[in-house]
């Protein structure tokens, strides 16, 4: 106490002061400034949430608004492409012979993940078109390598000799078929993401509202 | 100065500096001033108990010693009651509104366009935004009520005179700049009451003598107020905010230089007039805070509408005025004296004197007694004044006619009145006997 020099000397307010002698063991006011420090720390670290919730990335708890497409004047064949939440999404009319080309075995064997195994569609899309109607694919247009937009493909024969028709990625070469499923020795591991969508006319569908009672989001894509 | 310097721990076994090769350590110039510049020993300024990192760094950088001499030994006048809590609750609330301000700002857009769209999804969609918002709502009002207090408090007892004038007018530049990012950051959300409000800012500035039209044409920055002016008033806004928290800086600094006022209002002379700011004001100001913090958490959680009106709600449309337009209450009772005056110029001239006037208090009151407790003229005076704010703070969130327009009137000769008078009041004044120290004025 004398060593901090003559203006803490205590003798002054030696009335209020309570003498280090009559201290407890372990000191009172040593337990009540840790106490006291504990719960400003705590009503601290309680008082940041807020801040820090509000640096969540956008967009994730799907509150983007569901998007119409009108399908009304896509002739078979055609690919049209719509942008929601930021992304291209395919929209594919396939003709009753890539649909055949879809179904054959020789096509299946050469597929990763034929049956869609992997959670990159909603339960039910989870077929052999992957999709709602076999006529309709509905695919995230993001290559599920590197998040490059994978071109439309839908000729048959083309550069490959046996190309079934379906989509090639200009950066680094993933092949998927018409419904979106990734050829094996292709970089991409996985099959495009199906977004949630329900078609509300035989010509008209709305992306981001399930077609079955789920609450399938792009959250759930397991590589998007 | 607490005590004396202490060599730097690891300082005494290492060789000279670079630099001071030339010199002998003998013949370096070591006084109470050196600060170990030039060559130097490092000292430190804590007591020797201190562990040898605070000792390696006050040495080099003396902000230990520092907190230590102005926030844990600094003497206090012992007598303090809670009114000198309110600098506290400032200092806090300003910490909460830059905090909040700047979270706001990152999802805030200064456009016509997207303001107000911004704002309303900040409240809806952004994680927690709503409670961002009505922290910073909120705060403007706390900030407000507490500085209200905090000035009265200085009024009462006489903390603006010598040797406290600059302190006095620090404070009252604060004022004047949280009354300006207040005014800036109620127009962002470009609501209705944020339009009119600006709107009719921004014509009484233009009402101001000489400079107005000019002034009102920087702030407008165009034909209409549109974008140009938002993106000034977010800039302005912004900016303020922490141009406060400097000038607070220098008007803490003020403070320390003189020491606190204290109710008896004669300086503290002895060791037994003061105690030590930790633990003693540390804890009052922290007991204060509790209950501060809580009322400001009850009008957050309990009422984030409270103090907002619903036609801010709406986008601003500028073909439409509200039917009644008020402003926020912490302007209310500059703009009753505003209403109270018939006459344009007038009345711009007339509330802006109200608040000017308040500066001039260190040379307006020639009392050598400080606190009202000691002076039976001054004291009634000085509670008339707030009774006056007060009728002044109600008259103008009532529509300017009869009873409130007389109210308001008497409220403004009130307040004038004050300051004509308190010139002559040391000529007429016996002050009561003041006590001799600060333990007889308040006893424990």
């Amino acid at each position: 106490m004398s060593a901090t020099g003559p203006s803490d000397d205590p003798e002054g307010r030696a009335s209020i002061l309570p003498a280090a002698a009559d201290q407890p063991d372990p000191p009172r006011r040593d337990f009540l400034t840790l106490l006291t420090g504990a719960t400003v720390l705590v009503g601290a670290g309680a008082f940041s949430w807020p801040f820090l919730d509000s640096l969540r990335p956008e967009g994730s708890g799907d509150a983007a608004p569901p998007l119409d497409v009108d399908l009304s004047r896509v002739v078979p064949g055609q690919q049209i492409v719509v942008v929601w939440r930021g992304k291209p999404v395919f929209v594919v009319r396939r003709t009753p012979e890539a649909l055949q080309r879809m179904r054959g075995a020789a096509l299946r064997q050469k597929l990763r993940d034929p049956d869609s195994h992997a959670l990159q569609q909603p339960a039910y899309a989870a077929n052999w078109h992957r999709s709602v109607a076999p006529e309709w694919g509905v695919m995230v247009g993001i290559c599920t390598h590197l998040g490059c937009v994978p071109g439309y493909a839908p000729a048959p024969g083309g550069g490959a000799p046996d190309w079934p028709g379906g989509y090639a990625c200009p950066c680094h070469g993933s092949r998927f078929d018409l419904a979106g499923r990734v050829f094996q020795g292709s970089p991409a591991p996985l099959n495009l993401p199906v977004p949630p969508y329900r078609m509300i006319a035989s010509d008209r569908l709305r992306l981001g509202e399930n077609n079955d009672s789920g609450s399938f989001g792009l959250d759930d894509i397991q590589q998007l | 100065m607490a005590g004396p310097r202490h060599d730097d721990v690891s300082g005494s076994d290492r060789p000279p500096p670079p630099g001071a090769n030339e010199q002998s350590a003998a013949e370096a110039p070591v006084g109470p001033l050196s600060y170990g510049r030039f060559g130097g020993p490092p000292t430190s300024d804590l007591p020797p108990g201190a562990p040898p990192l605070a000792h390696w760094i006050d040495a080099r950088l003396p902000v230990l010693s520092y907190l230590r001499r102005e926030y844990v030994e600094y003497p206090t006048p012992r007598n303090l009651n809670h009114l000198w809590n309110f600098g506290a609750f400032i200092t806090v609330t300003l910490v909460l509104m830059i905090l909040t301000g700047l979270f706001l700002a990152l999802n805030y857009e200064p456009s016509v366009a997207g303001a107000f769209a911004s704002v309303e999804a900040i409240d809806r969609q952004l994680p927690s935004g709503w409670l961002l918002r009505s922290i910073h709502m909120a705060g403007a009002t706390l900030f407000f009520a507490a500085l209200y207090v905090h000035i009265f408090r200085s009024l009462y007892y006489g903390s603006y005179k010598r040797p406290r004038e600059l302190l006095w007018l620090t404070g009252m530049l604060l004022m004047f700049m949280v009354m300006a990012t207040a005014f800036f950051g109620y127009v962002l959300p470009w609501g209705q009451m944020s339009f009119w409000g600006a709107s009719v800012i921004v014509s009484a500035v233009s009402a101001v003598p000489l400079l107005g039209h000019a002034l009102a044409a920087l702030l407008q920055g165009g034909a209409i107020l549109g974008d140009v002016a938002i993106h000034r008033f977010f800039v302005l806004h912004f900016l303020l905010g922490f141009a406060i928290a400097g000038v607070v800086g220098l008007h803490v600094l003020a403070l320390h230089v003189t020491g606190s006022n204290n109710p008896a209002g004669i300086e503290a002379r002895g060791p037994g007039d003061t105690l030590p700011f930790h633990p003693y004001y540390t804890s009052k100001d922290g007991l204060g805070l509790v209950v501060f913090l809580l009322i400001y958490a009850a009008l957050v959680f309990f009422a984030p509408g409270w103090l907002t009106e619903a036609d801010n709600y709406l986008p601003a449309d500028p073909a439409v005025t509200p039917a009644e337009i008020r402003p926020e209450w912490y302007f209310s009772p500059f703009f009753a004296i505003l209403r109270a005056v018939p006459s344009r110029s007038g009345g711009v001239l007339l509330a802006g004197l109200s608040v000017l006037l308040l500066c001039l208090m260190p040379w307006l009151d020639r009392s050598p007694v400080r606190s009202a407790r000691y002076r039976p003229v001054y004291r009634p005076m000085v509670i008339v004044l707030a009774m006056a704010f007060l009728t002044l703070l109600a008259a103008g969130l009532h529509p300017p006619n009869g009873i409130w327009l007389l109210l308001s009137r008497i409220a403004a000769g009130c307040w004038f009145g004050f300051f004509v008078l308190l010139p002559f009041v040391h000529r007429i004044e016996t002050p009561r006997t003041l006590p001799g120290q600060l333990a007889v004025a308040d006893p424990a």
